[in-house]
């Protein structure tokens, strides 16, 4: 009864999620995005071994007994369709990346790194005084606001 | 009286292709989402007291049988949440009606922030009502689809930086979810929640035990426990305000509701409570410290924001009825208090033009009312008394002593640890940008929209009633946790014959 499930499938499953998750511990969003659809497509078959194997579940068509279970089908199709949507959209801000500095690669947070850089000098983050105007505070006139990076580099 | 339950879902979803086809029209627009998400509230409070008095209200969603149809359950936990909620996505969406927000920019093609505000809240209010794992799943795809949008509106390169960053995050939470959701019924043949709470007691522990782990790596990464709680100061900020503030307020707390709603209704018992413990106090210790180094209000709002949602899992890990009703009282609270300052640095940033400090000084007499909102909210988060996050902080204190042994009583002094220094980033804020004298930097900008305000004020005023309707509240969430500890009313609501 549980053909469908055998070795091959799980194999197959795995290898589609391994590969999927390689891909998404890349920088590159085109990458990251190819990443997304494996994994889908692996859950995906994933969620489908999870219920019994059979005949087309239509009743008339088959013997009740022999009937593969229609649930996972259905919860499929609505996991197929969220995936379809999220690539898009993954595809829609890749696209949007590449327009705006170049190419697609997620850049490092700049704040933490500001943050490091500080704790590295041993500054404050803030003066924290006070009542004190900030153009009193040498330090602070001489560390304006770290200006916002626009895209990689 | 039960055929209202789908109505906070449907109504928002009716609102939002209705917005979309009047993408032509702001005015049209924004009296047609006002006006779902008013009735949404008003629907949310009919529940609750419905839920109150009669106990779970069950639909099934065209006629089919529960184990096999999708099932709505509007118990006291889900009303409660739905009441908040509703609350809340309607006061930030006059927030960012009146910061204009809403309108049609002129770089946006379409007017889009109405139709996906509105899917958004169809989500939350689906992920608050679901009965089965599938359809919790679909809930939280429907807020996250939303929110994606929501979160690089208007496609500038730091938004799309911060945005690629959160939607990748999440894509892979969700994909988690789903093979958890794939597991669960290939190991139970079900996914309807009061059926698998039998189910899943037949199963091998391990196989439980991994199952409830899967879910919970999930939820985690939604709820911004740490260690999976990097990505959320990393990508809040840099949307728009009232964007942020429903965030900050409701996206992680449905991850907190979904843990709380598995924990005790499947996985019952103390299994993953120590674990659930230590990540509480790591989540606790470590979102504060992040937010004593970080210069940007609003990033330090975010840091106290994962912050504290180390309190709400220390009551869920605690297991006892004492824990869950301090955990689900911080909720209500947190949900209030973190959105309002949110939307409060949103009037900071229009007033002075920037949220950091290093740029701030003298609010205290530029925006004397700001000023107000703010040492009001703060205080309240950092839990002075009498203010609500006083008195949920003392109800999970109280039950951490209760349960007594010494991984509570660590968290006990963890969780006081960070309140004390919540209370110091909230002082250094308001020293710093309210209370020192002005820089010459800020400059003089128009006043501030009447309905930016007023939505604020009354979030503010929401969080102080907390304090005064406290009594009754606490009434409400022992009842509720009571229910939730015993899963028999839930089981037997949904499947009157009883589960197997």
């Amino acid at each position: 009864m549980r053909a469908g499930a055998n070795l091959v499938s799980f194999v197959t499953i795995g290898v589609l999620v391994g590969c999927g998750v390689t891909l998404l511990l890349e920088r590159s969003l085109s990458r990251v995005l190819l990443g997304v659809i494996l994994i889908g497509n692996g859950v995906n078959l994933l969620i489908v071994f999870g219920g019994r194997s059979g005949a087309a579940p239509v009743v008339g068509a088959s013997d009740e007994a022999a009937m593969s279970d229609a649930l996972p089908q259905a919860m499929v199709l609505t996991a197929i369709v969220i995936t379809f949507g999220f690539t898009a959209f993954l595809l829609a801000i890749s696209y949007r990346s590449w327009y705006l500095s170049g190419d697609d690669e997620v850049p490092d947070d700049v704040e933490d790194r500001e943050i490091v850089r500080r704790a590295a000098q041993r500054e404050m983050s803030v003066a924290d005084l006070a009542g004190e105007p900030p153009t009193a505070d040498p330090q602070q006139v001489d560390a304006p606001a770290p200006p916002r990076e626009e895209g990689p580099g | 009286m039960s055929t209202l339950v789908p109505l906070p879902v449907v109504l928002p979803l009716l609102g939002a292709a209705l917005t979309l086809l009047l993408a032509g029209r702001p005015q049209t627009q924004r009296t047609v989402s006002v006006g779902c998400l008013s009735i949404s509230l008003t629907v949310a409070v009919v529940l609750l007291v419905q839920a109150y008095r009669q106990g779970p209200l069950v639909v099934q969603i065209g006629g089919w049988p529960a184990p096999v149809g999708i099932v709505l359950v509007a118990d006291q936990l889900a009303a409660l949440m739905l009441v908040v909620s509703s609350a809340v996505t309607l006061c930030v969406l006059l927030y960012s009606i009146g910061q204009g927000q809403a309108e049609t920019g002129e770089r946006s093609p379409v007017a889009i922030f109405h139709p996906t505000y509105l899917v958004l809240t169809a989500g939350v209010c689906n992920a608050f009502l679901a009965g089965d794992l599938f359809n919790l799943f679909v809930g939280f795809e429907m807020l996250l689809a939303a929110s994606f949008v929501l979160i690089t509106l208007n496609g500038t390169a730091l938004r799309i930086r911060t945005g690629s960053t959160y939607v990748v995050v999440n894509v892979l939470a969700s994909m988690i979810f789903l093979i958890s959701v794939g597991l669960v019924y290939a190991a139970t043949g079900t996914l309807n929640l009061a059926q698998l709470t039998a189910r899943l007691d037949a199963l091998p522990d391990g196989v439980r035990l991994s199952l409830q782990l899967m879910l919970l790596v999930a939820f985690g990464i939604k709820a911004a426990v740490f260690p999976l709680s990097a990505w959320l100061p990393d990508s809040y900020p840099t949307a728009p305000a009232p964007v942020t503030a429903v965030f900050a307020g409701l996206l992680t707390k449905v991850g907190v509701y979904a843990i709380i709603r598995t924990q005790t209704l499947l996985f019952p018992g103390q299994q993953a409570g120590e674990l659930l413990m230590v990540a509480a106090g790591l989540t606790m210790l470590v979102g504060i410290l992040g937010a004593v180094a970080q210069s940007d209000i609003k990033r330090l709002l975010s840091f106290t924001l994962v912050s504290h949602i180390g309190y709400m899992i220390f009551g869920v890990g605690l297991s006892t009825v004492a824990g869950l009703v301090g955990a689900i009282f911080y909720v209500v609270h947190h949900i209030t208090i973190q959105t309002t300052l949110f939307l409060i640095s949103g009037l900071v940033e229009q007033r002075a033009g920037s949220t950091d400090l290093r740029r701030l000084g003298g609010l205290s007499r530029l925006a004397p009312m700001v000023g107000v909102l703010f040492f009001v909210s703060a205080m309240n988060l950092a839990g002075i008394p009498p203010f609500s996050g006083f008195l949920g902080k003392l109800g999970l204190l109280q039950a951490g002593v209760a349960a007594g042994g010494p991984l509570p009583w660590t968290l006990v002094a963890v969780g006081t640890v960070t309140s004390l220094l919540t209370l110091y980033v909230a002082s250094r804020v308001w020293n710093i940008a309210f209370w020192r004298s002005p820089c010459e930097t800020v400059a003089p900008t128009a006043p501030l929209p009447a309905l930016m305000v007023g939505a604020t004020v009354a979030l503010v005023a929401l969080g102080v009633a907390l304090t005064f309707v406290a009594g009754p509240l606490f009434e409400f969430t022992g009842r509720a946790a009571e229910d939730l500890i015993e899963r028999t009313p839930y089981v037997r609501a949904v499947l009157p014959g009883g589960a197997s």
